[in-house]
């Protein structure tokens, strides 16, 4: 059979699970569709929050990133695992006793103010929509070039299917389809690296075999020949990268102070039981992404080795185009490679200096990989698998958050107070509907800043909500002043700042203007600190928060007493 | 209150506090430690093909991460049973209201 047919029947067969767990699970409350009644098991919470979490980023592009970074991917290795220690200790076992259904919820009421509650619904829904066009952009890609269908195609098929599940199912649809995403996307990362490991190193754990000596009997470790390969052909040494240390420093901690306070995280914490269930699910959460990202250095480096290998030739002096390996035409037919034979030599070359002929896009590290190895047709096929799991399971997390958003802290709370739970619930699925409608449009028509955007969502989740949270938790007389003004301080200082760098003046984008070296995905730290700084001055100099807020606060801080989530 | 006095509460949250700073500060101290601030010094050492302070960063401190976790969960549930704020269903107090009754019937 070939890859294409296979594809169809792997892919094909993933949906129909999809939507039969839909069916299955379908949602007949708000309290269903909100948190899945609060009844789900930590385990499970586990995966579906790791599915969630991993979007078609992670699963496509972040191996390809470091294996074109280096030791500088660890930002993201780091920074996208180092947020659940925070969130497992400083906020999923409050923010569950608190018990309610958002994070605006939570900014509204501990803040006792409609004004922060409507500043955290834009901040929350703005953060969604720019993270949500790009898994529909995911999605595009994987059917265009497995599926050979145009990428307009490719997305409204993926638009159908999250819209059926998500609004249909709502939470409790979500939570348990990204169960069976999760246990097929990990499949699909891991089945190829342990193939290419045992081929390499002849280790069978990746994380193991990427550290391991070459089996080709020359006794030289991988690692080794791999700074040896980059600095003979003008990279820098695999492992040491380039990015100055206070800015991975400062990147670092955006991406892990980011993942703690993006919406679309924490609402998982309250679809679990009890307080307790809450910091074991970060705990599983952590596990079940942790197998992926140790997984990705040991890709990005095979995938590496093997890439300068097949294109510059065993003896390094490249090898003609006529030769190429099919994976080259492959992806070559759809602009993501692309050859110039500079030199007139008729030979491909790869290097980091003027001698290079070769444009390879990162994005195609992962998806080349098995094709690369030359893996068998059907790994391939559930590479592709693997990768529209993980854009649908992010995306329908992602518009579950605008939904709730919406319907609920808009709507019920601000706006139409006296409709009823039937009535909310019917809101709640047109909010998604014509959510899932935006996102596809967006992943058909990608807005140029789209790719871009997605990173600094970060920085604005870290410098907006983080410290409002953690105030919000761990001093009781914080009160809506300093919120306010650390919030609204926060995120403009590096909306700012990023805007300036990324659209006003992108020439000057570089390591000598920044602010003492911080680059503009960094800089979200220096705006969590302002926020903190500006939340703490203007506290002191206003009146404490009402006594009853201190009381409820002082309630969030010991388990005993947790009832299910619950909407008012 | 939940708890039996506030000097209860005012000891629990203070145990709470001390054990997340010293989890942080372990957090801290392998990932913008080992990872980024000293990975040059660490990176003189060598673990089979690794260079240390490299390994850390992509994979070393992701383990610590997770040993984190673990820990904080498995202290946590002992120190709510000790200031008895867990939130089981068989709290031993009700049963033994339950065995009072049982007995005074």
């Amino acid at each position: 059979m070939d890859i294409q047919t296979l594809t169809f029947i792997i892919v094909g067969l993933t949906f129909a699970v999809y939507i039969g767990i839909a069916i299955w699970s379908r949602a007949g409350s708000t309290h269903d569709f909100y948190v899945a009644s609060g009844g789900v098991n930590p385990v499970a919470n586990g995966m579906a929050t790791a599915a969630d979490w991993m979007s078609a980023a992670s699963f496509i592009s972040m191996a390809g990133l470091i294996s074109f970074m280096g030791y500088d991917g660890a930002v993201y290795l780091m920074g996208w695992t180092g947020g659940y220690v925070l969130l497992a200790l400083c906020l999923a076992p409050y923010l569950r006793k608190f018990g309610k259904f958002t994070v605006p919820a939570f900014i509204g009421d501990r803040y006792y103010s409609n004004t922060a509650r409507t500043v955290a619904v834009i901040c929350a829904v703005f953060v969604c929509f720019t993270y949500v066009a790009g898994q529909m952009r995911g999605v595009g890609v994987v059917f265009s070039r497995f599926l050979e269908v145009d990428i307009t195609a490719g997305v409204i098929i993926g638009m159908a299917i999250v819209f059926f599940y998500a609004v249909l199912g709502g939470m409790k649809g979500i939570t348990y389809t990204q169960v069976a995403q999760y246990c097929v996307l990990i499949c699909a990362y891991l089945v190829p690296a342990i193939f290419i490991s045992i081929m390499m190193t002849g280790h069978v754990i990746p994380q193991i075999g990427f550290g391991a000596e070459l089996n080709d009997g020359s006794g030289t470790y991988l690692l080794d020949k791999l700074d040896g390969l980059s600095t003979e052909l003008g990279f820098a040494e695999y492992t040491s990268g380039t990015k100055s240390t206070i800015d991975v420093f400062f990147i670092t901690a955006a991406l892990m102070v980011g993942t703690a306070g993006l919406p679309h995280v924490i609402v998982r914490f309250f679809t679990v039981p009890k307080v307790r269930d809450a910091r074991k699910s970060a705990g599983w959460a952590l596990l079940f992404i942790a197998l992926l990202y140790t997984t990705a250095p040991a890709i990005a480096t095979f995938a590496r080795v093997n890439m300068i290998d097949t294109i510059n030739g065993p003896e390094a002096q490249g090898t003609a185009y006529e030769e190429a390996p099919s994976w080259i035409s492959n992806w070559e037919s759809t602009g993501l490679i692309s050859w110039e034979d500079k030199n007139g030599d008729g030979k491909m070359f790869y290097s980091g200096d003027e001698r290079n002929e070769m444009n390879i896009d990162r994005d195609i590290m992962v998806l080349a990989n098995p094709e690369i190895a030359d893996l068998p047709a059907w790994v391939i096929a559930l590479v592709a698998a693997g990768g529209i799991a993980a854009a649908l399971s992010t995306s329908a997390g992602l518009l579950l958050v605008i939904s709730t958003s919406i319907s609920h802290d808009l709507l019920k709370r601000n706006l139409m107070p006296n409709i009823s739970d039937k009535q909310e619930l019917m809101y709640a699925r047109i909010a998604s509907g014509v959510a899932v409608c935006i996102a596809g449009y967006l992943g058909i028509n990608p807005p140029g800043f789209v790719a871009q955007v997605v990173a600094f969502a970060f920085g604005l989740a870290a410098s907006s909500f983080f410290p409002a949270i953690i105030l919000g938790i761990f001093s009781k007389r914080m009160n809506k002043e300093g919120a306010i003004a650390g919030m609204v301080s926060g995120i403009s200082f590096t909306a700012a700042y990023i805007i300036y760098f990324k659209f006003i003046n992108p020439a000057g984008n570089i390591p000598e203007n920044w602010w003492f070296g911080i680059s503009p995905e960094g800089i979200g730290t220096l705006g969590m600190l302002l926020n903190f700084a500006v939340a703490i001055t203007v506290a002191r100099f206003t009146a404490d928060a009402p006594r009853d807020v201190q009381a409820m606060v002082a309630d969030i801080r010991f388990p005993k007493g947790a009832g299910a989530a619950s909407a008012h | 209150m939940s708890f039996e006095s506030e000097q209860h509460a005012e000891d629990y949250w203070k145990e709470n506090l001390r054990m997340m700073l010293t989890l942080l500060s372990i957090w801290f101290a392998v990932s913008f430690g080992c990872g980024i601030l000293f990975v040059d010094e660490l990176n003189a050492i060598r673990l089979g093909g690794f260079k240390l302070g490299f390994w850390f960063a992509q994979q070393g401190a992701i383990y610590v991460f997770l040993a984190l976790i673990v820990v904080y969960v498995v202290k946590m549930n002992k120190l709510d049973r000790k200031y008895n704020v867990h939130e089981d269903h068989e709290e031993p107090e009700e049963f033994e209201e339950a065995l009072e009754e049982e007995f005074t019937h």
